[in-house]
């Protein structure tokens, strides 16, 4: 986009009255155009794959999904201004991370100067560090409990019970879950290492399984072994998987 | 230091039994030591052995016969091996050339050096009382001081907990917005923030409250968070008639309240209803607190530290007779307290034993 071009705006707040606000301050800029106020983070993903806004200001508490969350499940080419009340570890993690991000009551001049920021960043297709900010925005040692995918507007929020394996399929994973496979724009590492360890194991190069799904494991030739999973799946086991698995098992 | 005293009694008792014999007995200086200073050290060492029977043995009303007998034959017994040891050394010194007839010079004074024996050692029992009791009382002080320390913490802690940032920071926002769009409201909800913190710190300062002020306080807090979060806030209290005079410690409520809000409403987008309410039972008041939850959201998470801090406070306060519970299902927390009515059932029981009554918590 060119910067003298009309700014898309998307606004993510669960208190109303904080939405208004904000849309009050935009209002006095002609060079922006807000899209649409969502209450919550499963609005806001829909609004942003339909609406394709080049800015999201991002409110981090919210019910059901946090700013963090919803992050991970937008394009990473918007630009993501957080907004926050007060929240010491967020604003670390911006800090550290170099994200933009304003502090409530927002001042109306800050806004403007993040918006420029935006700009800048869009125009020089500088994509959002997702990654970073996630691991960064949860508590140290605490693992991931739910994993969330979208599948076009749509979120599906997976509890890690839920899943049987994780798949790499070159930049994404796919996520096996109740029959289904949930692709997401992830690296098996990244996921990997959000995950508590002493349940997903990294039993192959390309596939983390959930040690509750595990039925055998099977020698099929001379160094040369598979997991069965307890609905039948058989997934590839290596060397360094068996011993893994042996660890914990 | 003890084995000081130890030879200092040693040496005084020594020199007392040495007089008797001496002046009394008629025995020659040299033998009167010879013979005095060894009893004297014995006799010390019954009398720091005397704390033994006083620490098994304590005193209490109801039981002096029973202890007078215990100690009057304790005394007996190890006065009669005392003055048994006395004649020994002298039958042993007798041995020696310049000692003829110590054995009969000691016998002459037995019967009165016994009667001191038991009199000295019955002073050593009291003197044990004496210093058992100064020890629990300095004890005791120690424990409440303690535990008095450990609810004004508390209480600062939660005082401090009290005005949540995030709280304040919203509610600027909010008003930042309404400043625009409707200054009318705007300075009603800076004039209901300013009431409420203005409120609570007043209420943070006192020993105690009644309900009704707390609950007012809540009122208020509701008031303003219904501002921000608008018709997702609803909010229902039930008060039993009179519970509203029961004193409770200030600001116990509020982080309950706070909680409700803070992981019930905030986090359901529809929002529900907080129910608040209070009636007598036990000698107390039983307050409830209940907020629907999303059913999604892992339970528990980070309710935590504001329900362990009121926990702490009411131990301090009353000890085991207070308590609080958190209850959950799948959509609504309950929160309850149960608070003693100090004065009001058992007018005996004064706030004040705090040292004594959180004992067990410490």
């Amino acid at each position: 986009m060119v910067p003298s071009e009309l700014l898309k705006v998307l606004i993510v707040d669960d208190e109303e009255l904080a939405r208004r606000g904000l849309r009050r301050d935009l209002a006095a800029d002609p060079a922006i155009e807000v899209l649409a106020e969502c209450p919550d983070g499963f609005e806001a993903v829909r609004a942003a794959t339909e609406l394709k806004p080049d800015v999201v200001l991002l409110d981090i508490q919210m019910p059901r999904l946090n700013g963090f969350e919803v992050l991970e499940l937008l394009d990473p080419e918007i630009a993501v201004i957080f907004v926050t009340a007060h929240d010491d570890h967020a604003v670390r993690a911006f800090e550290v991370n170099a994200v933009d991000y304003l502090l409530k009551p927002v001042d109306p001049q800050r806004l403007s100067d993040a918006l420029g920021r935006a700009r800048e960043r869009l125009r020089r297709r500088e994509p959002m560090p997702v990654e970073a900010l996630a691991a960064a925005s949860r508590p140290a040692g605490v693992p991931l409990g739910r994993i969330l995918v979208r599948d076009g507007p749509q979120v599906h929020v997976l509890p890690v019970e839920t899943i049987d394996y994780i798949e790499a399929q070159d930049d994404y994973i796919a996520v096996h879950s109740a029959g289904r496979s949930h692709l997401k724009q992830q690296t098996i590492a990244a996921v990997e290492q959000r995950l508590d360890s002493s349940r997903f194991v990294r039993i192959h190069r390309s596939y983390l399984l959930n040690l509750d799904r595990l039925a055998r494991i099977e020698l099929i030739a001379k160094d040369s072994r598979i997991a069965i999973l307890r609905d039948g799946t058989r997934l590839p086991l290596s060397r360094a998987g068996h011993t893994r698995l042996q660890a914990l098992l | 230091m003890k084995a000081m005293l130890f030879g200092a009694i040693g040496l005084l008792l020594g020199a007392i039994v040495a007089t008797f014999l001496g002046l009394r007995g008629g025995a020659p200086w040299e033998e009167a030591m010879l013979l005095g200073l060894p009893l004297g050290f014995a006799q010390a060492a019954l009398c720091l052995a005397a704390r033994f029977p006083a620490r098994a043995a304590p005193l209490a009303a109801g039981n002096v016969l029973r202890l007078a007998a215990t100690h009057l034959s304790a005394a007996l017994v190890s006065t009669g091996a005392w003055i048994l040891t006395g004649f020994a050394l002298a039958r042993l010194l007798e041995q020696f050339p310049g000692h003829a007839g110590s054995f009969a010079r000691f016998q002459r004074e037995a019967a009165s050096l016994a009667v001191t024996g038991v009199l000295i050692f019955l002073l050593a029992v009291t003197a044990h009382y004496l210093i058992i009791a100064l020890e629990s009382a300095r004890e005791a002080e120690v424990r409440e001081l303690s535990a008095r320390m450990l609810a004004r913490e508390a209480e600062l802690r939660a005082l401090r907990a009290q005005v949540d940032p995030h709280f304040l920071f919203n509610c600027l926002n909010s008003i930042a917005t309404l400043t625009a769009e409707d200054p009318g409201g705007a300075r009603r909800m800076c004039l209901q923030l300013a009431g409420f913190l203005r409120r609570s710190l007043a209420l943070g300062q006192q020993d105690h409250i009644s309900l009704g002020e707390e609950l007012a306080l809540a009122g208020e807090y509701l008031a303003i968070e219904s501002i921000r979060f608008g018709p997702r806030l609803k909010f229902v209290e039930s008060v039993e008639d009179g519970c509203r005079d029961c004193p409770v410690p200030p600001l116990l409520l509020q982080p309950v309240v706070e909680n409700a809000v803070r992981h019930g409403i905030a986090q359901i987008l529809e929002g529900g209803t907080i129910r608040i309410g209070a009636h007598r039972d036990l000698g107390g008041i039983i307050l409830t607190v209940d907020n629907p939850r999303d059913p999604e959201r892992p339970a528990g998470r980070g309710t935590g530290v504001g329900l362990e801090n009121v926990r702490g406070r009411l131990r301090a306060l009353h000890g085991e007779r207070a308590g609080i519970e958190m209850t959950s299902t799948a959509t609504l927390v309950t929160v309850r307290l149960f608070i003693p009515w100090v004065g009001d059932s058992d007018r005996g029981a004064e706030p004040r034993d705090i040292g004594k009554e959180s004992d067990g918590a410490l």
